[in-house]
């Protein structure tokens, strides 16, 4: 910090003659900043204070009643209780991620472009982050990419299932079975076994499926046919017998099941026959509830229960660059010889990290914590965007909150005891502040 | 051995931070990628089939938004809105920072002191009671009292950032212009403000990229006729869905003028975002 503003004053008499009127002068240069301030930010405190122990309608003395419903009020509770949920992982997860990308960037020589990407958010508004993360989360995979995403890797691993919605029509052999279909009789070798449904939508049928045919008896073994026993605009014709213009259920598994044990299986083929062996014999067929599964759909980010993580992953997007650049600053400070004196004593890439730099960059992980702290504790702009209105009042923040009581529910002064709220939890920061600005100018 | 080790440390590494890159870029493309294709397309499939159709690429979407008026006098607004709002903040902190660091006056340090309380106030505490002042003495709704709302709330850390840069002047250039019978007025115009240019553009740009982007204080404060960009938008958002057509294209015109500005002038925009660290 400056010496010359703070030293000891120059021998007096002197610099006095030369500026006679610097008082006047120095009334002039202060007023329009101090009148501002009085008047846009030291009065709306006094008033918040006072506003916060008066009723709705201003007119009668209300004592701590908007104090307490804060502590009482469902919605400001829900506010509160994701407050302090963003209070908590927000900050933490920012700085942490900023703490790994200061690390690593430094062993890639792109490292400044890097940098640059992860800082551009910054430079954005919260209204486009929000506008570019309500794209982002879209419920259907088809449009946002992050369902997109997850439903490719979710289908990479699991097996979708092609007949949603398939189910017995009338006078059907198939009663409902554990999420799938089961004959009321049993089959035994040389029967022909017919097993139709109706229901899959024609868009949503195996693209290889083809016409239905009635399965041929053979001797040794079960054969069958399972299909579609309906055909849009001619209805079911035949019931419960394949016509021409009926299809095959491509691919649809077939299990034989006796004493509630699966004794055979088979799949059917693209004309919907199936054939199984004489181990079947006795046993009753099953469809099993696998092949009616409805498509997997993704993850619903913006509903209730998933939302206000979901925000601060777009919160972490837009601030983690900023926990980096700062920390990448700090980082700049340690003395490399502190690193490769630990690395030459054997210390392991991890170990050099865990012990030295971060313990050395402890006063900055301090600092950038506690700033992206009170940053969140103002969250409103990405809330107020990426929640659709169904789920706001699950993504409720205190500041959201304030924002609705004082302007569309006619609540001004609740609203005043949240921001009084508000200004305790900055206070301690506050104080931080002028301590170390005071340690500064001592020195 | 541990060459090798370090050979795959390395890829794991570059692996890792291609990975994050792409988490931090395809949000942005798929703002973009969605603002160049007709709602029709969008309607029908995600912004990436664009990559295998690039004839789905039209700038039908801007064309349209830029022909809307209510969207083009909100950009005009916001324009009314920052400029005067970080040249205010500009010149009365750099008045306000030069007379703490070289005026001599009772109680000096105990006045700063409570400039610097005041930086980590929200600005949400002061919403209600100034929308209840402005009211009174006819502000509301003009851009005029959104500026003095964001030159307010402006003002502390521009006379925290400046002040401690003026501090580092050395005196004898003061001292000299002084002599020379320079009055303090012209001492501030002719020595202080072009040494502290660096500060100042620091300043600028932080409080410029601050007021374009907000919207919350323009959301009370303004009413139809003087929304910015930002306000002009968020009323679209509640009918998301059938209008990203309005929404993609808006949300990146709005990201222009600041993007430019982060690019243009990153050396003093991360300056600025170091020392407001503590904002």
């Amino acid at each position: 910090m400056a010496a010359p503003a703070t030293s000891a004053p120059a021998p007096p008499g002197h610099r006095r003659s030369v500026t006679g009127t610097r008082r006047t002068v120095a009334v002039l240069f202060l007023l329009p900043a101090l009148v501002l301030l009085g008047a846009l930010v030291v009065y709306p405190i006094g008033y918040s204070l006072i506003r916060s122990f008066y009723n709705a309608n201003g007119d009668g003395f209300a004592g701590f009643d908007n104090y307490k419903a804060i502590f009482t009020d469902d919605g400001i509770r829900t506010a509160l209780k994701n407050n302090v949920i963003w209070v908590v992982f927000a900050p933490t997860v920012s700085t942490a991620l900023g703490l790994i990308f200061a690390v690593l960037t430094e062993r890639v020589r792109w490292g400044t472009a890097f940098k640059l990407v992860v800082f551009m958010p910054m430079a954005i508004s919260m209204l486009a982050a929000g506008i570019i993360f309500r794209l982002v989360y879209d419920q259907d995979p088809d449009k946002g990419v992050a369902n997109a995403v997850w439903v490719g890797i979710h289908d990479t691993f699991a097996q979708s299932s092609a007949f949603p919605n398939a189910h017995p029509g009338r006078e059907s052999p198939l009663k409902p079975d554990q999420g799938g279909f089961i004959t009321s009789t049993t089959v035994h070798t040389g029967q022909t076994v017919t097993l139709p449904l109706v229901g899959v939508a024609p868009d949503q049928m195996p693209g290889g499926a083809k016409r239905a045919v009635a399965a041929k008896p053979d001797p040794g073994k079960i054969t069958g046919t399972t299909w579609q026993d309906f055909t849009r605009g001619k209805g079911v014709g035949t019931l419960g017998a394949p016509d021409p213009s009926e299809l095959g259920y491509d691919g649809m598994r077939v299990e034989a099941v006796r004493n509630g044990k699966v004794v055979a299986s088979a799949k059917a083929a693209a004309n919907g026959t199936f054939t199984l062996p004489a181990s079947a014999d006795g046993a009753r067929l099953r469809l099993p509830a696998s092949n009616f599964k409805q498509p997997y759909n993704g993850v619903d980010w913006l509903g209730p229960s998933l939302v206000t993580p979901a925000v601060i992953g777009s919160y972490v997007w837009m601030w983690a660059g900023f926990a980096m650049v700062l920390i990448a600053a700090g980082l700049a400070g340690v003395p490399r010889e502190l690193l490769e004196a630990a690395r030459v004593d054997g210390a392991t890439e991890w170990q050099v990290f865990r012990k030295v730099t971060v313990p050395l960059l402890a006063p900055v992980l301090a600092v950038v914590t506690v700033t992206l702290m009170i940053n969140v504790l103002k969250v409103f702009d990405l809330v107020y965007i990426i929640a659709p209105g169904s789920s706001q009042d699950d993504a409720n923040v205190l500041a959201l909150e304030l924002y609705r009581k004082g302007f569309s529910e006619g609540q001004p002064g609740i609203a005043s005891a949240i921001a009084v709220f508000l200004l305790l939890l900055v206070i301690p920061v506050m104080w931080f502040n002028v301590r170390r600005l005071r340690r500064e100018e001592r020195r | 051995m541990s060459w090798v080790l370090e050979k795959i440390n390395g890829g794991l590494v570059r692996v890792f931070l291609i990975v994050v890159a792409l988490f931090w870029l395809v949000p942005t493309i798929g703002l973009l990628a969605s603002s160049l294709r007709s709602p029709e397309d969008m309607s029908a499939s995600g912004w990436w089939h664009v990559f295998a159709k690039p004839s789905q690429l039209t700038f039908d979407s801007y064309q349209k938004l830029l022909e809307n008026s209510d969207i083009t006098n909100s950009l005009w607004n916001t324009v009314l809105i920052t400029v005067p709002a970080t040249v205010l903040v500009v010149v009365i902190g750099a008045l306000a920072g030069y007379a703490f660091a070289w005026l001599e006056f009772p109680g000096r340090d105990w006045w700063f002191l409570t400039v610097v309380s005041l930086l980590v106030v929200p600005v949400q505490v002061a919403l209600i009671p100034i929308a209840e002042l402005f009211g009174r003495i006819g502000l509301f709704g003009t851009i005029f009292g959104v500026v003095l709302f964001h030159v307010g709330f402006g003002l502390p850390f521009a006379v925290f950032l400046l002040r401690n840069f003026f501090a580092e002047i050395p005196r004898e250039l003061l001292e000299a212009a002084r002599l020379d019978g320079a009055g303090e007025l012209r001492v501030f115009t002719r020595v202080v403000m072009p040494l502290g240019g660096p500060a100042i553009a620091s300043l600028g740009i932080f409080q410029f990229l601050w007021v374009w982007n907000d919207m919350l204080v323009a959301l009370v404060f303004t009413k139809s006729g003087t929304q910015p960009i930002t306000v002009a938008l968020q009323t679209q958002v509640r009918q998301f869905g059938n209008n990203v057509d309005v929404l993609a294209p808006g949300a990146f015109i709005s990201m222009v003028i600041p993007l430019a500005v982060f690019f243009a002038f990153q050396r003093q925009f991360v300056s600025g975002v170091m020392a407001g660290a503590v904002k």
